[in-house]
């Protein structure tokens, strides 16, 4: 076996592994591994702070929904208000408007009431003195007697009073 | 093998000389050895380094891989000793890399594979023992022999326990290297071996090849696995030299 027969090249090979060792050890300490290290935190850097950047804009985006959804409802509530104002206004106006209207209503049935009473008792004037008349005359003609102003007033009010 | 006297299942083992070199007494020649660590440096730095030139939020195929095998160390040196060892990473991911690219290289055909010689393996696991040792008396002291003798047990086992302790804490450099200079060998040898009845059986050599390739596959994943087991005794040891047991 070369292995422990060639004892002649034991130093040589120790030598080389320390040179080729050394070699490679520095090689790693001072250039590999220090940009490996480099490269994986970095990365790690990038995507953690990736991750918290997406988390704001994600706080971000429900605080502009809230603001949203907050600024419908004051909308919603301030349209509310304003169409029960305004439902309050016309119902006063027309409420007012009516008891207007009614007052005029009932003052014009007064004054045309009063109206109708005065044609009235004037119409029973002239009644009473068309009744005197048609009275005297029918008495005349069938009794051929004339009866007494006093007496025939006294009859048709009696008659009309017993009408009314 | 009477007829297969052209095949040397050892053959792959042997350390060539490619550019002699002498220092002093010592013959530091670079060899096919020497090459194959150099060809293992420069494929795991241009994998790590290359891959990451972009430096690309998104990882593409290249850069994903290089992530990986970084987090995978990680873990496992947090997973095994704790944030303490924090320090011993690029340690600990130089060794992952080097063994594991030393191993699957060597699975190419025609390449030398430098942990299958036990020189390297014990030189890479008595240093990491040497550290191992030193870390540990350097944070506790004389406390550090706790280790030998577990809190709790009553004072009588001493005299069981402590050999025992001090055998299988010294024994770490030997089971250490010796498992991953097998595994190497083994699988080597029994990949050159099969590869050796492909040829013999002449026409039925289908047979044999395909469990050479069952047999690669296989050695991948031992590739892989022992570059594994060795990193993570090394954090293990590790765990015990700085929070004992």
């Amino acid at each position: 076996m070369p292995q422990f027969e060639q004892i002649d090249t034991f130093v040589g090979q120790i030598f080389w592994l320390i040179v080729t060792f050394g070699v490679l050890y520095f090689l790693m300490a001072k250039v590999a591994l220090p940009r490996l290290a480099s490269i994986l935190e970095e990365r790690e850097n990038r995507v953690s702070g990736d991750l918290e950047k997406a988390e704001r804009l994600k706080q971000e985006a429900e605080e502009v929904l809230s603001d949203y959804q907050k600024a419908i409802a004051d909308a919603r509530a301030s349209a509310v208000a304003a169409l029960k104002e305004s439902a309050d206004e016309i119902a006063a106006t027309s409420a007012k408007r009516q008891a207007e209207f009614d007052t005029q209503l009932s003052e014009k049935v007064q004054i045309a009431e009063d109206k109708i009473n005065a044609a009235r008792s004037e119409a029973m004037g002239h009644i009473k003195d068309v009744a005197k008349d048609v009275a005297a005359a029918a008495t005349s003609k069938l009794l051929g007697t004339d009866v007494t102003d006093a007496k025939l007033s006294k009859a048709v009010d009696e008659a009309l009073g017993e009408q009314n | 093998m009477a007829s297969g006297g052209s095949i040397d299942p050892m053959h792959q083992f042997e350390v060539t000389t490619l550019l002699p070199i002498q220092l002093g007494n010592y013959d530091i020649s670079f060899t096919n050895s020497a090459l194959f660590m150099s060809l293992s440096v420069l494929l795991v730095t241009i994998f790590l380094v290359g891959s990451t030139r972009g430096r690309a939020l998104v990882p593409g195929r290249w850069q994903s891989m290089a992530e990986m095998s970084y987090e995978m160390v990680a873990n496992l040196l947090r997973d095994n000793v704790g944030s303490a060892g924090r320090q011993y990473f690029p340690f600990v991911f130089t060794l992952f890399m080097f063994i594991l690219f030393g191993n699957v290289i060597g699975l190419v055909p025609g390449t030398f594979t430098f942990t299958s010689h036990i020189v390297v393996t014990f030189a890479m696991a008595i240093i990491i023992f040497l550290a191992v040792t030193v870390i540990g008396f350097a944070r506790h002291g004389a406390g550090f022999l706790r280790l030998f003798f577990p809190h709790g047990a009553p004072l009588w086992t001493a005299v069981i326990l402590i050999p025992i302790e001090l055998v299988s804490y010294l024994s770490r450099p030997i089971s250490l290297s010796v498992r991953l200079f097998a595994n190497m060998v083994v699988g080597h040898v029994l990949l050159k071996v099969i590869a050796g009845f492909v040829i013999m059986l002449g026409v039925f050599g289908f047979i044999p090849l395909g469990v050479l390739v069952g047999i690669t596959a296989l050695e991948f994943l031992v590739a892989a696995l022992q570059a594994y087991v060795f990193t993570i005794l090394t954090c293990i040891y590790l765990h015990d030299a700085i929070h004992l047991h």
